[in-house]
Parts: structure tokens; sequence; C-alpha cells
């Protein structure tokens, strides 16, 4: 009995389907990456510059508090470098160092960590660091204001603040397929309609996020700015410039779609991607911010514990 | 092992591989020198033991450990008995292996074969229970739950098995003097034989009624067996007996079958053996065998950290070691190697959803295993459907932070039956 060969003991099943944590973050960063690409190539260095810092800086924190805490060190699993990258992709590109590493440490330690770690936030990290910043410093996130020394080939002019300004005169610039190619100003990553829509379709077929929550989203936005622009086209823009302008696209793909701060089961999502869909328009069209997109879906983070207990009815239950 | 496919919207798509149309023959395993074979452990420390180390015994015979306990094995082989220890299984289980060293000159025990002229019930339970495939028949003798329908399981519960599909194919005829004897001795009309599709015309000449299962996992679950095949649908914590039904395996059936024909409790079991890489094949081998001499009959080499299953790659349970016997309901021996098996981690739930979206019960394996995690398992039961879980193991399969779901589940039922158990005797 001493000599015998020791196997491997453990508990069925014994098949695992080969998914992981660090396989759906780079696949999602993947993804993003032609948008975040692009963002690059149109602002030049300096965005290059946000996006470098903050994915480092998102990986440092990440490593501090697990060091902090004496926890497993989890910058292997990709998600630090994924918070970093959505993070980097909301911010204008002329964003300072140092907002750059408050949001990043709000993002990955306040929004992340303090609840426990991955799959125990409440809120999406992204979404809580952006937000902070948002309140904290309004006027880097003015977009106006921080590409004001940006001279493309096309109208510089933010197009959610034309539009919330001026009403549907102010945006007659954009056009649909402009928007999609990425011909207007905002966050990093946030403006390449097209990129983000692939790379959500990316996401989606490879099952990495859950389409509903996408497709609800964009169904809420979509729904909410046509009876908007409906009860008074001057005042109101149309549905597809919501769609396509602000964090909408982003929001829908890689926002929404946070895997523990959303709801599993389909009617939730359904509600949950929906009701911020709404919320964004809401905020937007009648609210004080320019885009409501973050607060919208941190909203929806919160209800969506309550939300997620819509369920069906497991086998057998009678209740 | 089947990996998750490039487009991963749809759920896991498990299904059973079909048995080749023409009935592969099972190889014979050679009779071992020293079988092993496993009891139930009811006895108390100050019961009298019956055997003897030293004792002979002949092939055929009832060998119970002691008088205050029904537990007994039918000897496979004759011979002398060379040890009798106790042996921990998992959840608490305990077992006594009473070994016996082979002697070439068998000799048949003529006790049953008196019986066998007129099948009854209680010959059935007395010299039947240890057959292949194990049939359970004293929950027939339970008055408080009547049994009304018997479905005969000609399909494999686990992915790659095909042992019961083979006894349907190639043994019909035995299958059919099972149901045949089953009717008389239990007095149960309502047999149903359920096989897959492809295998309809196979079972037909069973004498009972044909059903077919789907061929995706976890269709030949009981539970799901149950909704699909009766309609009925399992309440959350009952067994399919409480409900009047009964499953037995075509094998043990069949076994039944053949023991009453020929006067002579059948001693052979079929086994899949599933290779390193996936391929299986069938063997058929006395029960007490080691797993061992299996593994040598089709020249594979176990090296140090593989892993050795009995039963399938979604519920089977791993052995420690080459040593443990084929026993009554071992289906399969399935061999993964070291380089294939997959970790479980200590990450937590990231609430991803896809075990949601794989349960084939509806249990909301999110919110569950956090619980779980934590030790609460009466808030578990009771709110997020502990008990309507089938145990088949896709939560864990599809799991992207490797928990070890199912294994929590099998825990939380574990804990959660020791305690009731320890309040009823208490009260």
């Amino acid at each position: 009995m001493l000599n015998q060969k020791k196997l491997i003991v453990s508990h069925a099943p014994f098949w695992h389907d080969g998914s992981s944590i660090t396989v759906r973050s780079y696949h999602t960063m993947l993804a993003a990456l032609p948008a975040a690409l692009f963002g690059i190539f149109t602002y030049g260095m300096p965005a290059l510059g946000v996006v470098s810092l903050s994915i480092s800086f998102a990986i440092i924190w990440e490593l501090l508090i697990n060091k902090v805490t004496q926890r497993t060190v989890s910058i292997g699993d990709g998600n630090a470098a994924l918070i970093g990258l959505l993070f980097a992709m909301l911010l204008p590109a002329t964003s300072p160092w140092w907002m750059v590493a408050t949001g990043t440490f709000v993002a990955v330690v306040i929004g992340k960590h303090i609840y426990g770690g991955i799959g125990g936030n409440p809120f999406n990290p992204v979404l809580i660091g952006v937000a902070i910043l948002m309140v904290a410093w309004k006027d880097y996130f003015d977009f106006n204001e921080a590409l004001v020394n940006y001279d493309l080939r096309f109208a510089m002019v933010y197009p959610l603040a034309a539009a919330k300004h001026l009403g549907t005169s102010g945006i007659e610039a954009f056009s649909t397929a402009g928007l999609l190619l990425g011909q207007h100003s905002g966050g990093i990553g946030a403006t390449f309609g097209l990129g983000l829509i692939l790379g959500g379709i990316y996401l989606i077929i490879r099952g990495f996020i859950r389409w509903e929550i996408s497709v609800s989203f964009l169904a809420g936005v979509f729904v909410t700015a046509l009876l908007f622009h409906m009860s008074d086209p001057s005042l109101y823009a149309g549905p597809v410039f919501h769609l396509l302008t602000g964090y909408t696209l982003i929001g829908a793909f890689f926002l929404a779609t946070e895997d523990s701060s959303s709801p599993v089961n389909f009617i939730p999502m359904l509600i949950y991607g929906a009701g911020a869909g709404v919320m964004t328009v809401l905020i937007r069209n009648i609210g004080t911010y320019v885009d409501g997109v973050v607060f919208a879906i941190l909203l929806m983070n919160l209800i969506n514990p309550i939300c997620d207990k819509i369920r069906p009815k497991a086998l057998g239950k009678v209740v | 092992m089947i990996k998750r496919s490039f487009i991963g919207l749809t759920k896991p798509m498990l299904k059973y591989e079909a048995l080749d149309l023409k009935t592969p023959e099972p190889t014979i395993i050679q009779e071992p020198k020293k079988v092993s074979l496993f009891l139930d452990k009811t006895y108390g420390f100050k019961d009298t033991i019956l055997l003897k180390i030293g004792d002979t015994v002949k092939t055929g015979q009832k060998l119970s450990v002691s008088e205050n306990s029904d537990a007994y094995v039918i000897s496979t082989v004759t011979g002398k008995i060379s040890s009798i220890e106790t042996l921990a299984g998992d959840y608490g289980k305990t077992f006594t292996s009473v070994s016996i060293e082979v002697d070439e000159n068998e000799e048949i025990d003529d006790q049953f074969k008196t019986l066998a002229a007129e099948p009854t019930l209680d010959s059935a339970i007395n010299f039947l229970s240890g057959v292949p495939g194990k049939p359970a028949f004293k929950i027939f003798s339970d008055p408080e739950k009547p049994i009304n329908t018997i479905i005969v399981n000609g399909v494999d519960r686990d992915l790659l098995v095909g042992t019961n599909q083979y006894v349907i194919k190639s043994d019909i005829d035995a299958v059919k003097n099972g149901v045949r004897i089953l009717k008389k001795i239990t007095g149960i009309d309502n047999i149903l034989i359920a096989v897959p599709q492809n295998m309809m015309q196979d079972a037909i000449g069973g004498g009972a009624q044909v059903v077919t299962v789907d061929s995706e996992y976890p269709a030949t679950l009981p539970a799901m067996m149950m909704q699909s095949i009766l309609g009925q649908i399992l309440p959350a914590g009952q067994s399919c007996e409480d409900m009047g039904v009964c499953f037995l395996s075509a094998e043990a059936v069949a076994s039944i079958g053949t023991a009453i024909e020929e006067g002579r409790i059948p001693s052979t079991k079929t086994v899949t053996f599933i290779n390193k890489d996936g391929v299986k094949s069938l063997a058929s081998a006395k029960i007490g065998t080691p797993v061992r001499n299996i593994i040598n009959a089709f020249g594979v080499t176990l090296n140090e950290k593989d892993r050795l299953i009995s039963g399938g790659p979604m519920t089977g349970a791993t052995l420690y070691s080459e040593n443990f016997p084929v026993l009554a309901d071992t289906d399969a021996i399935m061999i993964q190697d070291r380089d294939n098996i997959p970790f479980i981690s200590d990450y937590p739930c990231i609430n991803c959803g896809e075990c949601v979206r794989a349960c084939p019960a509806n249990v909301p394996v999110n919110m569950l295993v956090r619980f779980l995690e934590a030790g609460q398992y009466e808030e578990a039961a009771d709110q997020y459907d502990l008990y309507s879980c089938i145990e088949c193991g896709l939560c864990s399969y599809v799991c992207v932070s490797k928990m070890p779901v199912f294994h929590y589940i099998k825990l939380a039922k574990y804990e959660l039956g020791r305690t009731t158990s320890a309040e009823a005797t208490n009260a």
C-alpha cells in the first residue's frame, strides 16, 4: 500500500468547458481595442498617454490592494487591466495624469476591492471612478473645454452639449455616417460607433456579455428618444443621434454588461437594460447632465439585486 | 473533454454518444487472483462477526457480516477469505470490504437454485440485491411509499457511458425475462423501457412499452425522465420513489431475468472503459475484480497524478486506488491524464450567469453558491432552491471562476441531511 501511485481525487464533474476569467477579460479588451485604437489615432499622443497610464495605474492599484489586504495577487486575471482600459476610453484625451490616477484608484479600490473584490461589487467599478471625477472636476469632463485645442476634420463641438443647449438646430452638422465613423468629439474610446458595435457583436457571439442587456439598453434609449423627438422635434434630437453619441454604445456593450453589477435572469436583464436606456435619455433631455449613461447605469446597478429576484420557478418548487 | 464552442451564445450542448450500430463485443477480463466485495457497514461494535479470515466460500454464497444487519453480498468466486476491513467512502458512507483469494476449482452454492423455481419478492430481496446493476428491491416492500411504475433504464445516466445501452442491444431476451419476473413478483404492471431514439427497434423485444429519451445531457437523469416520460414534476427535495416511480437499470433487469431463468446469480458486470483520450470500450468483469486488472487489460498505464473515476465525466466519483474493485453499480471506469485535468479555483462567483442558463432545474446557482460558500445551508435551502437541484454537474462544468459548485451543493445537502436526522433521533 505504501508505494502505491498517488492519484488525483476530486469531486465531480471531471470536465470543464475551459472558460476562465482571464479569457473573458482579454477578449473583452480585444473587443474594445478597435474603438480605443481609433481614439488614439484621432487624438494622438495625449490619448495614448491616458490609455497607457490608466491601464498601468489600474493594475498597480490592484497589486497594492492585494498586498495590503494580504490576498492572492489577482492582476493576472486581466480584470484590473480591463477596468483601466474602459476607464481611459471614457476620458477626454487631455485628462491630466493625476485625474487618471485618482479615477483608477476610485474604480479599482473603492469600486471593486472595498466590496470584496471581483464579483462582489454592486456597482460597475469603471462607472464609480468616472462618476466621482465627473462630480469632482466638472470642467475636465466638459468635452468642449477639454478638447478646445484640437482642430480635426470635423465639427469639434460635443454633440450632446450642442443638442442640449441649442436643440436640433445645433446638431445639423452631424450625419449618421459621420457619427458611426467617429467624426465627433468625445471620450477617447467612445466615439467610434462602428468599432464599438463590432466589438459588442463579437462579445455577444462569443457569449462573454449577455445580449439581452445590450439590446434592451439600446431599445430603451431608442424608444425614449423617439418619444421625446416626436413630442418636440425642434427641441429634442432624434433616436439615432442619441444611440450614436456620448457613451451610449460603449455603455450598452461594455459598461451595462459588467458581470457582477447586472442581473442574470431573462426578464430582469430586460428591465435592467431598458431602465438604464430610459434613464439615459431622461437625464440627457431633462436632467442637468449632458450625458446620462454613467448615472443611469449606476442607478440601475442599485436595483439589480431586487430586480434579479424575478426568476423562473425552480424545478419542483411548490410555492 | 468537450470545450466551450466558439459561439458561446447558447448554453452548452453535451450529447450522449450513441453506441455503435453493430454491437461492440466487450473485452473479457480474466478472473483475478483475489476479489474484494463491498457491503454497506450497518453493524455495531458489539455484534458478532459471522465471517472469519480463512473461511471458504462458494460461488453464489450469500455472505453477511452480522446477524443484526441485513446487508449482504453474494460471493462471485470460490475461495478463501483473506481479509475483512472497514473502508470509508465519501459523504460519511462506510463499507466492509471482504477480500477472497480465488480457488481455481469453482464450487457453486445451490441455495438460490431451489428458490429460483418459485420467484418471490422476498427471495429477490434476499439474494438479488447485489446482482450487476444493483436493483433496489427494498423499495417495493415499503408500505408507506407504494411503487406504481417501473422504468427500465436503457439509457445511461452519464455521458460516454454505454453499459445499459449495450445490455439492451445484446441481451434483450434477458431484459424481457426480467420484466416478466418483475411484473410477477412486484405485481406492478406499468413497466416502461426507456432508450435513446436510435435504439427503439432494439428495445421492442423487451416485453414492455418503449419510450425514448432525448440525447442531450442531462435528459437521462431520473428527475428529467420523470418530466419527459411521465409528465410528472418531481417536487423539490423528494425522490422518484416518493412519487411511486422506480428506476431500474437495464442491466439489473437483465440480471434478474438471467438469475431466475438459470437458477444462478449472475456475477459478471459490463463496464464501459473510457480511455485517456475519451475513447470508450466495453469490458466484462467479475464483480470484485480490482480496477487495475481492467486498466491493464486495455494496456493503459496509469501514472502518478492521473485521475481514476468510477462513473462518467459529469457525475462519477474518483477512486484513490487501483485496488478498488468493480462494484455491482460501477457502470464505467474512466481515466484522465494528469495534463488534462481541469482544476478548480478559489475565485469567487463573478455573477456571469452561465450556470443559471445551463441549469436544467432553474436553480439560481449564482445566489445559491454565495450562501453555500458561507456555510449558510438553511438559507440556501429556504430561499435559493437547494433541493431543486437534480445533481447534473453542469454548473461546475460551465463555471467561469472554476468554482466547485456541484461539490458545494452535495456538501450542503449532506450537512443538512445530517442535522435533520440528528434532530429526528433527539426528538
